[in-house]
């Protein structure tokens, strides 16, 4: 793709300065940073809540923490994590590279990106002050199953709130990205032609529409339940508790590929530009996403097997759960095509991106495994499981997230990420994440049960590695703390094209990118 | 179709060579709640399902991280354009999709026999038992016989059993993992399992959907006698006309059934399920 001179004139923002500067900026660099920064904390903070569960299960016996509290942990980690960690990086991501990969001055609605991610801190605030109410945060599960959800404390309240403030700024981000890759690209960019990650957030973007009410309803249903007497799911009332999970897992399946489609999109730049070699297959890279997009509503049920489901239902979700498998293999292949015979180098973002795909496929084989439902009915609300989600949003999800920002951090700061700290933190996090979450699946194969604080004695070998894992995990992400703060002080400049295989609108502009960019939009032949 | 009632000889062989052949550490899988150390038909098949499609994705695996490898370290190398273009959709297309499309027929292949092979024979007169989670305990009752459980549950080996499972409050799961599969337990429903164990020995259950503060302590010991160990033991209990224990809430001591889990229990007819097995 080639683009012609990007405007560089007003590399200077308007307006107020300090803090007021972050409060009010419509600029969609700020507004991306923030997000990142955002989501960085977050992680931090899910990361601690993570290690204080592991403490506890480092040893059989309850040592440090009680089981409510060691319940609530568990809620709020899932919650922190899934809604305050990944969903917010990745709309980070967007918020920098859409325009920028698309030849556009800002995103279609600059006020609304403000106030998207302006909803975020207030629910956060409102998420992890829960922890201080009276009886504490809620202890229901991320998943928020009812009955158990609507005999919570105050805290589930405000976890709900939490989730309806997320999903209100998740619906309005998604919005304008669509707005933006619809209407925004610069002439000549036809659809066919526009980068992977914006085709990736696209279509993720239209998941998260489409399912975000669908959560917000299953919640609020909990809420009036709670205080308004109704029974949707209240046996006693005539409503059924299995309808709450019906309902959460149609948000939750495709929820899972809000998470990982943007990924897929990140790690089809990375391995081009350091395969030094144009991607193989684009047209069947979008057609894969989109397939899994549209299949990803009609497998919810893959988490219920359990819950007393008719053969048939059984056997259809069972089908079309592993039909996923296809398109997935697709991009998997389509990866492996682009490096073959490519001239390689494996500086950070390809490392992250090469043991993205070794780990995710493990965990895409653990997923197919436990979707044939006679395996499921005997490791569903196991440790396997909790393995295998692991596999696919640690070492799918965020090592994506790690290799795209050591990816654009040049274009970004202007100066080249440390190599070798970004080569240490890959490998540490690599080496630790196996060593916490691998044995995961023989807990599950020996039968430990999810979400508990104490187990029996068969299981402590396992458990003590797995929390030795954990912490050396927990502790590699400092060194990506060392290597943002480094790369934003200094180091080696970074020029335009800051990696030599790098290919794509965002590299014609300087780095760092100025505040303005595309003022007026470049022309792709 | 007869059920397996003793060890099939292809179950164990497939029990016994796998494990040594497959890394050393998943033996030290085996324990009292073990999903790979069956004591009953049904968590045979699982087992039976879950070493073949366990090697088989290993060594997908492996071949496809050897084909990565392989991929990565030759050296570049100028094609015409049509070349690269033909040997990198072989990739694709043998890789990613044959190879899943492949993997999937094999797992329906060998799943629904097993799924199958869960499901009971019609016209057996099979022991029920039912069992109502509450937080946090297993009450575990024996009608016609007036006996009431708490947390224990006994059974007869080698014969089928249908466990009765409902909530009084929020949803539980019952599971004996060496039995076999498990089910949740839901207010307002009562979901069937059938279950068979193989010889008389002590057992393992827990309680494996999440439920609250007591949910790690929600153990059910399980005790298998022989049939007529069974039967002495029940007349025994029965005679006893009282209940051991903690007393269950809601049942009244001397035998009375616990009270009905919620009014809206009977709305949903019980429904047996077992593994992928389901009759009305
Ligand atoms: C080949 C692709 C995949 C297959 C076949 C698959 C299959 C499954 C199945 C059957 C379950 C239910 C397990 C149970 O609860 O018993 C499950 C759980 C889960 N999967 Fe996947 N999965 C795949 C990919 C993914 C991806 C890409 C993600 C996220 C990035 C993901 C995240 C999760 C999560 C978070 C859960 C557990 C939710 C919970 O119970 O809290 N999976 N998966
Ligand atoms: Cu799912
Ligand atoms: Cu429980």
């Amino acid at each position: 793709m080639a683009a012609v001179t990007p405007d560089q004139l007003h590399d200077h923002h308007h307006g107020p300065t300090g803090l007021m500067r972050w409060i009010t900026t419509t600029n969609h660099k700020d507004i991306g940073t923030m997000y990142l920064i955002f989501a960085f904390v977050m992680f931090l903070s899910g990361g601690v809540l993570a290690l204080t569960i592991r403490a506890e299960l480092f040893q059989p016996g309850l040592q440090i923490v009680q089981p409510e509290f060691f319940n609530q942990l568990t809620t709020m980690h899932g919650l922190v994590m899934i809604f305050g960690a990944i969903m917010p990086a990745f709309v980070g991501f967007a918020n920098w590279q859409i325009p920028l990969m698309i030849g556009a001055s800002d995103m279609a609605f600059a006020r609304m990106n403000n106030w998207s991610f302006w909803l975020l801190p207030p629910a956060a605030i409102l998420l992890i002050g829960s922890f201080f109410v009276p009886g504490g945060a809620t202890a229901a599960g991320w998943t928020m199953y009812a009955p158990l959800s609507v005999q919570m404390g105050i805290g589930q309240d405000m976890a709900i709130f939490a989730v309806h403030i997320m999903g209100v700024s998740s619906i309005m981000g998604a919005i304008n990205i669509v707005v933006t890759v619809l209407n925004m690209r610069a002439p000549g960019m036809k659809l066919m032609k526009m980068p992977l990650f914006c085709w990736a957030w696209l279509i993720t973007a239209y998941l998260l529409i489409a399912v975000m009410p669908v959560l917000a309803g299953a919640v609020t249903m909990v809420l009036t339940d709670r205080h308004f007497g109704t029974s949707f799911f209240n046996a006693a009332g005539g409503g059924d508790p299995v309808m709450y999970q019906h309902i959460f897992w149609f948000f939750g399946h495709p929820e899972v590929y809000i998470m990982i489609l943007p990924a897929f999109g990140i790690i089809s730049h990375i391995i081009p530009t350091f395969a030094r070699k144009p991607l193989f297959g684009y047209a069947s890279m979008v057609y894969a996403l989109a397939a899994i997009a549209i299949l990803s509503f009609s497998v919810w049920a893959h988490h219920m097997f359990t819950t007393g489901m008719p053969a048939v239902g059984q056997l259809f979700f069972m089908y079309a759960t592993m039909l996923i498998a296809v398109p997935t293999g697709v991009k998997v292949f389509n990866w492996t095509a682009t490096m073959w015979r490519g001239s390689m180098s494996f500086e950070p973002p390809m490392l992250w991106a090469v043991g993205f795909i070794l780990v995710f496929t493990i965990g895409g084989f653990t997923g197919l495994i436990v979707a044939v439902a006679p395996i499921d009915i005997q490791v569903q609300d196991t440790y396997y499981v909790v393995a295998h989600f692991h596999y696919v949003l640690v070492a799918g999800s965020l090592f994506a997230l790690f290799g795209g920002a050591y990816y654009w951090l040049p274009k970004w700061t202007g100066h080249m990420p440390d190599e070798r700290l970004g080569k240490i933190h890959f490998w540490c996090s690599m080496v630790f994440f196996n060593i916490a979450f691998f044995p995961m699946h023989f807990l599950g194969l020996a039968g430990m049960p999810r979400r508990i604080p104490d187990y029996a004695l068969q299981f402590a070998d396992f458990n003590m590695l797995a929390t030795i894992g954990a912490f050396g995990f927990g502790l590699s992400q400092l060194i990506f703390i060392v290597v943002a703060v480094k790369c934003v002080r200094g180091g080696a400049k970074a020029s335009a094209r800051a990696w030599e295989g790098a290919d794509g609108l965002e590299w014609t502009v300087p780095s760092p990118a100025p505040y303005h960019t595309f003022e007026e939009a470049p022309v792709v032949r | 179709m007869p059920l397996p009632s003793a060890r099939p000889a292809a179950a164990l062989s497939v029990q016994s060579m796998l494990p040594a052949l497959v890394v050393p550490w998943l033996a030290a899988c085996d324990g009292p709640q073990s999903i790979l150390d069956p004591a009953g038909p049904a968590a045979r098949g699982v087992t039976l399902l879950w070493w073949p499609m366990l090697i088989v994705a290993t060594v997908v695996l492996v071949g496809v991280t050897a084909a990565w490898i392989v991929a990565m370290l030759r050296r570049p190398r100028d094609f015409s354009p049509e070349e690269a273009k033909r040997i990198s959709r072989r990739w694709v297309v043998s890789g990613g999709i044959l190879l899943p499309a492949a993997s999937i027929v094999l797992l329906l292949g060998f799943g629904v026999p097993v799924g199958d092979r869960m499901l009971p024979r019609r016209g057996e007169a099979p022991l029920r038992i039912d069992v109502t989670a509450r937080q946090w305990q297993w009450d575990v009752a024996y009608p016609g016989d007036g006996v009431v459980l708490v947390d224990e549950l006994h059974l007869p080996a080698g014969r089928a059993v249908h466990i009765h499972v409902t909530s009084a409050d929020v949803i539980h799961s019952f599971w004996v993992p060496r039995l076999g599969p498990k089910i949740d337990a839901v207010p307002g429903r009562t979901n069937v399992l059938r279950l068979q164990a193989d010889e008389a020995g002590s057992l393992r259950g827990q309680c494996s959907e999440f439920c609250g503060t007591g949910h790690a302590h929600m153990v059910l010991k399980v005790h298998v006698h022989t049939e007529a160990g069974f039967s002495a033991w029940l007349t025994e209990r029965a005679a006893a006309a009282h209940v051991g224990g903690k007393d269950p809430a809601g049942a009244t001591p001397g035998g009375a059934l616990p009270a009905p889990a919620a009014p809206g229990a009977a709305r949903n007819p019980p429904r047996l399920v077992s593994g992928v097995a389901f009759l009305p």
